[in-house]
């Protein structure tokens, strides 16, 4: 794992899998949302309402996913400093913080035509947007500091305390008798939902993962090459000679996590 | 032991010289909760029927105005460098200082509770039920104010990032200290409500120091 914890490692790596990761979401998710919006029966009971299911559910294990990965992401960094996993976890924030609005809002949307309200202050609805502070939380903590070591530091304790949320929004609909309904997928005895609208909601899953691998990537090159520009930035300000040589091995310094 | 009773002490001392800092607190918590009467009307059912939830949610954002000063004074002056240096381990320091937050704010709002309870047109049947949820809730609220406090140390606009930080997380003992007070009033058993509090006061008691105590040596290294 310290491996990849150079950035010239790390930037290697992505390069590889970034093909491959836009590839798959292309791929899922055209596929994902064809099946979803046109092949795929419309329920019972919902007519094609049901459809809004194939963003909303997927968005919603994003939401819960980031979190989780930003908590790992946390540890790793508290643990064992490592540098990659400060920027990975500042990087999943704001990509989680949109799956979990998106889930909101297409639950929202989804709510006014099959239960007749917008909003209803359920378990799992409210847990979902207590996630969403948590969010938000994070990512101000983060940003309120002079100095990115001290503020990821935070950020890390925060995510790790507020990871007790994240089995709350999982077994809400089973702890409490709520509006919303209960797990149709991941629950024991297998799925309830056919395989012809589980096909679509995996494959969309599958899509918005490798959306969310692309957009990390994107964040933490961007990252690397800020904390670079500041390197040579803070390197320029005194003596010029030594300069030179911090601009021939600039991606070690930025490793340095300064 | 003895450490913790000098820590206390000594935050104690410091929180009665400097004065005035639990009045403003109780004094915040008596005008948020007079608020509500004029902002949802005088009606005598209407006020009684949210009265607990008022009283708890003033509680919460009363405790919380006061978090920032937890260890914001002890930073700035030095003071914590020289506790996060000494033998003392932190964890320890952190529990002291949480019970000197708990003495200063918490204790004189749950006195001051059932006065509002009484101007909120409260059945009298609820009062017993709101102490005592508080008597367990609010100690959870200073253990879990004082992660949020020592996470802030050194940012920027602290006292709004804490709100942030730690209103989300004071959520459960909001549901279960209002439902306790909803379930005394309307006749039915409170154990479950109070027995959950206790299980997150206790949670919290054993995780807030660890946690705040990382928060303040990142703080202060």
């Amino acid at each position: 794992m310290h491996r990849f914890a150079k950035p010239s490692v790390f930037l290697k790596l992505a390069s590889a899998i970034m093909p491959w990761a836009i590839g798959i979401t292309v791929v899922t998710l055209a596929v994902g949302l064809y099946l979803a919006l046109v092949a795929s029966p419309a329920d019972y009971q919902q007519g094609d309402t049901v459809r809004i299911m194939y963003i909303h559910v997927p968005a919603a294990w994003m939401g819960l996913f980031c979190y989780v990965g930003m908590a790992i992401c946390g540890t790793m960094s508290l643990i064992w400093k490592h540098p990659l996993a400060d920027i990975a976890a500042r990087a999943t924030a704001p990509i989680g913080a949109t799956f979990t609005a998106l889930c909101l809002i297409t639950g929202s949307l989804w709510g006014e035509p099959m239960w007749g309200t917008w909003w209803v202050w359920d378990a799992r609805l409210t847990s979902m947007l207590i996630l969403l502070f948590l969010y938000l939380g994070y990512m101000a903590l983060v940003n309120a500091f002079d100095d990115p070591e001290r503020g990821s530091k935070a950020g890390s304790a925060l995510a790790l305390v507020g990871v007790i949320n994240v089995p709350i929004v999982k077994f809400s609909v089973d702890w409490w008798n709520t509006l919303h309904q209960p797990a149709s997928v991941a629950r024991m005895g297998g799925p309830s939902i056919d395989p012809s609208m589980l096909w679509p909601l995996f494959l969309i899953a599958i899509g918005f993962t490798g959306y969310y691998v692309v957009v990390l990537i994107v964040r933490v090159r961007l990252e690397l090459n800020e904390r670079r520009i500041r390197a040579l930035q803070l390197g320029g300000v005194g003596q010029s000679a030594a300069d030179q040589q911090h601009l021939a091995v600039p991606a070690k310094q930025a490793g340095a996590g300064e | 032991m003895k450490i913790l009773i000098a820590i206390l002490a000594r935050d104690l001392r410091l929180a009665l010289r400097q004065g005035a800092d639990s009045i403003m607190v109780v004094a915040f918590f008596i005008v948020t909760t007079t608020l509500f009467p004029f902002g949802v009307g005088p009606e005598a059912n209407i006020l009684a029927r949210i009265a607990s939830g008022v009283i708890w949610v003033s509680a919460l954002l009363a405790a919380m105005l006061s978090l920032e000063r937890v260890f914001q004074t002890d930073f700035e002056d030095g003071t914590l460098e020289l506790l996060a240096l000494s033998p003392v381990p932190l964890e320890l320091v952190v529990l002291g200082k949480v019970l000197a937050h708990w003495l200063t704010t918490g204790l004189p709002l749950i006195i001051t509770a059932p006065v509002m309870a009484v101007m909120l047109n409260m059945n009298s049947a609820g009062f017993g039920t709101l102490m005592l949820a508080m008597l367990v809730g609010t100690p959870a609220l200073s253990l879990i104010g004082a992660i949020g406090a020592a996470l802030i140390l050194g940012a920027r606009r602290g006292g709004v990032l804490v709100s942030l930080l730690v209103l989300p997380l004071y959520i459960p003992v909001l549901i279960f200290g209002a439902g306790a007070v909803e379930a005394s009033l309307l006749g039915l058993p409170v154990g479950e409500h109070l027995q959950i509090m206790g299980a997150i006061l206790l949670l919290t008691l054993a995780l807030a120091p660890l946690a705040a105590a990382r928060a303040l040596r990142l703080a202060v290294e």
